[in-house]
């Protein structure tokens, strides 16, 4: 895919721009579209939105290496983000992590080789109140147990 | 564009008028625990279910038309009981339906909507007396708790302002920006004593002051929505349930502090705290509330929404502002304080989510009923995230000066044990605060909890996370687990930050793998007080936090595991030695296949046993025997 907005995208980025005295700024709102619209965030990529908000390649890459949410590579059709994080840890997270990453035969942010699914362990989400619970793409499911989690794993293939 | 408090109560007289008519009107939790179980199948399969009946039914209330005969059927943000969910409540009846399922929905319509009777299998059962919860009012979590920063979460369509403005939304602006000065705000917030509700407990009057008096064009209010501490969802709830409260809580700062522009920095984790934000300043800005010349009053206030991107530091307060100035996320030096020198260099106001929606309230009924609950140096209430090993996980508010029984006993409905029942008594300890916080015990069940008697034991009350923890919870592999959090995220600016939470993660590993020696204690400690002193923001001083506070409750649990190498909660995997029960083992030799250094013996179809001198404690065969007759002790 060439790595170019379209005429809506550079519409959205002026509108960010607009939003900061600084055009540095707008940074972290240009790397979300850029990552919605491919996937994630190469070299390349960085190299376009350095030379867009005029912001030297060193500080894009900075601040992409610094967020985790930036994906460094491409991510599977079905993210499937695991929370290990205390709630869910009491709750058996640990055990879910465990069977997903058995189950999808993937280590922490690893892809299956059909870019199917991609796995990776996260922190705290903030949907503790179902504990123990995992993220897919932007879907969260909760009070999971290890069938469950099979159920909805199996519905996605 | 509204242009008077006149055409402001024009609007909330009109919904009332168009709402209170309404047949029926039937809420469905969309807050994101109950969505994750499936409630806008259950919302989508309403709407049809009752236009199937023939019923006229409405998902937008329409001010001008006559709906006596109409049922609405709306969303609601997080309505608290998030273990019951998904939620559905029924109004005028206040019938409070838990677990609904989208079978469910035939029935509802059929016997509740259609005949107004309630239905026994969907309401909540209280499990102390087994009676059926018909309303809201009846269920116990709800009862005790006093909701005023929720008041309407769960209650109202988020994604409706003229709702919000029903129930007297926006009049506190209109106060703020037509009676009072910028000085009186400033007093008054002052005089209810509302402190930061993020985690310092700073005064907030105090915090805007400080921003006033800066002489300055440009200032800025931020709202912290970077809610990253494990087991803490309340801002999110906020957010999502009520998110006009939030803006109005920031028009109110800006007013105070003399700013034009201001930023919710909102964690992507959450996409319906995003969305409904973005919706909600949409809306403000269309009827004038956002905007050139509020309501007329030649006001003016900016507001835009940021994502971040996933970094817990951000949750800082200099961080989140480098982060919004499109860098990577680390803390500065203070001073200079924000109030002095922020965002773009410029005095900036930046308070949490809870707090900034505690403000509107202040304003319109005054500090006096502010202060009229809590406690004389923490007033008002207090939002908590209620998890773990708990039977009623969810969100809740209480007044400050409640005790850990109250909430985790009568609210929470009592501790669940790892076998799933549920106990009043197994009660290890809750971590309050997160991982800047600190571990309550049973000893403090009755300690009225606010910000000074929560530091006076080394806790804090943090942004809200409680993660109650039963008997069978290790305190050394919740530590390790908190420093763990804590090394990871830690940005690595400062070295004793860097470097400290790394060597204490080590020196606790060393304990729960049997390595520690007499000294691994005191050098733990030694460490932990370094790292507090030292570290550059908030996120390395409070880091040691829960390892010193756990040390301190359980110092018998950590000697243990130094000095006779034992997990007294039978936790850590490196100190079990593991036990065949001879009743329960039928001798199929899968263990003694798996053990790597051939110390389990015996006859097949025997009770076999375990060599201890041979045993190295990996526990291999204790994953491996299918009929659970190893044990670790």
């Amino acid at each position: 895919m060439e790595i170019k907005f379209n005429d809506g995208e550079l519409a959205k980025v002026e509108n960010l721009k607009q939003k900061y005295p600084q055009q540095q700024a707008a940074l972290m709102g240009v790397l979300w579209l850029a990552q919605n619209k491919f996937g994630w965030i190469s070299k390349d990529i960085m190299k376009y939105v350095s030379e867009l908000l005029d912001v030297p390649l060193s500080t894009v890459e900075g601040v992409v290496s610094f967020y985790t949410m930036y994906h460094k590579k491409q991510p599977g059709k079905y993210h499937v983000q695991v929370c290990t994080n205390v709630s869910c840890m009491l709750r058996g997270g640990q055990e879910i992590y465990d069977h997903i990453s058995k189950k999808l035969n993937l280590n922490n942010n690893e892809t299956s080789s059909d870019g199917q699914f991609s796995l990776e362990e996260v922190e705290c989400m903030g949907a503790c109140g179902g504990a123990p619970m995992i993220a897919i793409n932007e879907d969260f499911y909760e009070n999971l147990t290890v069938e469950k989690v099979d159920e909805i794993l199996d519905s996605l293939k | 564009m509204l242009k008077s408090l006149d055409e402001l109560k024009e609007i909330a007289v009109k919904y009332n008028n168009s709402s209170n008519i309404l047949k029926k009107r039937v809420i469905v939790c969309a807050g994101t625990g109950c969505v994750a179980n499936g409630s806008l199948k259950i919302y989508n399969q309403l709407v049809k279910k009752i236009k199937e009946a023939g019923i006229d039914c409405i998902v937008e209330l329409k001010m001008e038309e006559s709906n006596e005969s109409k049922i609405l059927v709306s969303e609601s943000g997080c309505q608290g009981f998030c273990q019951m969910g998904p939620l559905v409540t029924i109004e005028p009846d206040g019938i409070h339906y838990v677990k609904v399922k989208v079978e469910d929905v035939q029935e509802i319509v059929n016997h509740t909507l259609v005949l107004g009777k309630p239905i026994d299998r969907l309401l909540y059962v209280d499990p102390l007396t087994g009676e059926h919860c018909v309303h809201t009012q009846d269920i116990r979590f709800y009862n005790r708790q006093s909701r005023k920063v929720l008041g309407l979460c769960g209650h109202i369509n988020p994604s409706d302002i003229h709702e919000y403005i029903a129930k007297n939304g926006y009049q506190a602006v209109f106060k703020a920006l037509t009676e009072m000065t910028d000085k009186d705000i400033c007093e008054e917030i002052t005089y209810a004593g509302l402190r930061g509700r993020g985690g310092g407990g700073f005064p907030t009057g105090r915090k805007w002051e400080l921003t006033r008096i800066q002489k300055s064009e440009k200032k800025y209010v931020i709202c912290n929505g970077d809610e990253g501490d494990p087991g803490a969802f309340m801002d999110r709830s906020v957010m999502e349930g009520n998110p006009h409260s939030v803006i109005e809580g920031m028009i109110i700062a800006a007013k105070a502090i003399g700013a034009d522009e201001g930023y919710i920095y909102v964690r992507t984790e959450y996409p319906f705290a995003v969305r409904r934000l973005k919706i909600a300043v949409k809306q403000a800005e269309e009827l004038g509330l956002l905007g050139e010349n509020i309501m007329g009053t030649g006001f003016n206030f900016k507001l835009h929404v940021m994502e971040g991107a996933g970094a817990f530091v951000c949750g800082e307060e200099t961080a989140l502002m480098s982060s919004i100035e499109g860098k990577r996320g680390m803390p500065k030096p203070k001073p200079p304080f924000p109030a002095q020198s922020g965002l773009f260099g410029k005095p900036t106001v930046i308070n949490n989510v809870e707090t900034l929606a505690s403000v509107p309230q202040i304003i319109l009924y005054g500090a006096k009923e502010f202060r009229s609950c809590g406690t004389e140096n923490s007033p008002g209430t207090k939002t908590f995230a209620l998890t773990g090993h708990v039977a009623n996980t969810g969100l809740i508010e209480v007044p400050f000066g409640s005790t850990i029984r109250e909430i985790v006993y009568n609210i929470g409905g009592g501790v669940t044990l790892s076998d799933g029942t549920i106990s009043s008594n197994g009660l290890k300890a809750v971590q309050i605060g997160g991982p800047s916080g600190g571990c309550l015990t049973t000893e403090h069940m009755d300690m009225p909890l606010d910000f000074d008697s929560l530091s006076g034991i080394g806790a804090m009350v943090g942004s809200g996370g409680l993660v109650v923890m039963n008997k069978d919870t290790c305190m050394v592999k919740m530590a390790h687990f908190f420093m763990q959090f804590t090394q990871n995220e830690s940005c690595g600016k400062c070295i004793p930050c860097r470097e400290g939470t790394k060597q204490m993660l080590a020196l606790l590993e060393d304990i729960i793998e049997g390595r520690a020696t007499g000294e691994t204690l005191d050098i733990l400690e030694e460490l932990a007080k370094a790292v507090q002193k030292g570290s550059l923001c908030g996120l390395g001083k409070t880091a040691p936090n829960p390892v010193l506070s756990m040390m301190t409750q359980f110092r018998e649990e950590y000697e243990a595991h130094v000095i006779q190498k034992k997990c007294p909660a039978k936790q850590c995997k490196a100190l079990l030695s593991p036990q065949i029960i001879p009743e329960k083992c039928k001798g199929c030799g899968l263990c003694v296949k798996v053990c790597p250094v051939n110390a389990i013996s015996g006859v097949r179809k025997e009770a076999h046993y375990i060599n201890e001198e041979l045993c190295i404690k990996c526990g291999a065969c204790l994953e491996t025997c299918r009929l659970n007759a190893i044990v670790g002790v």
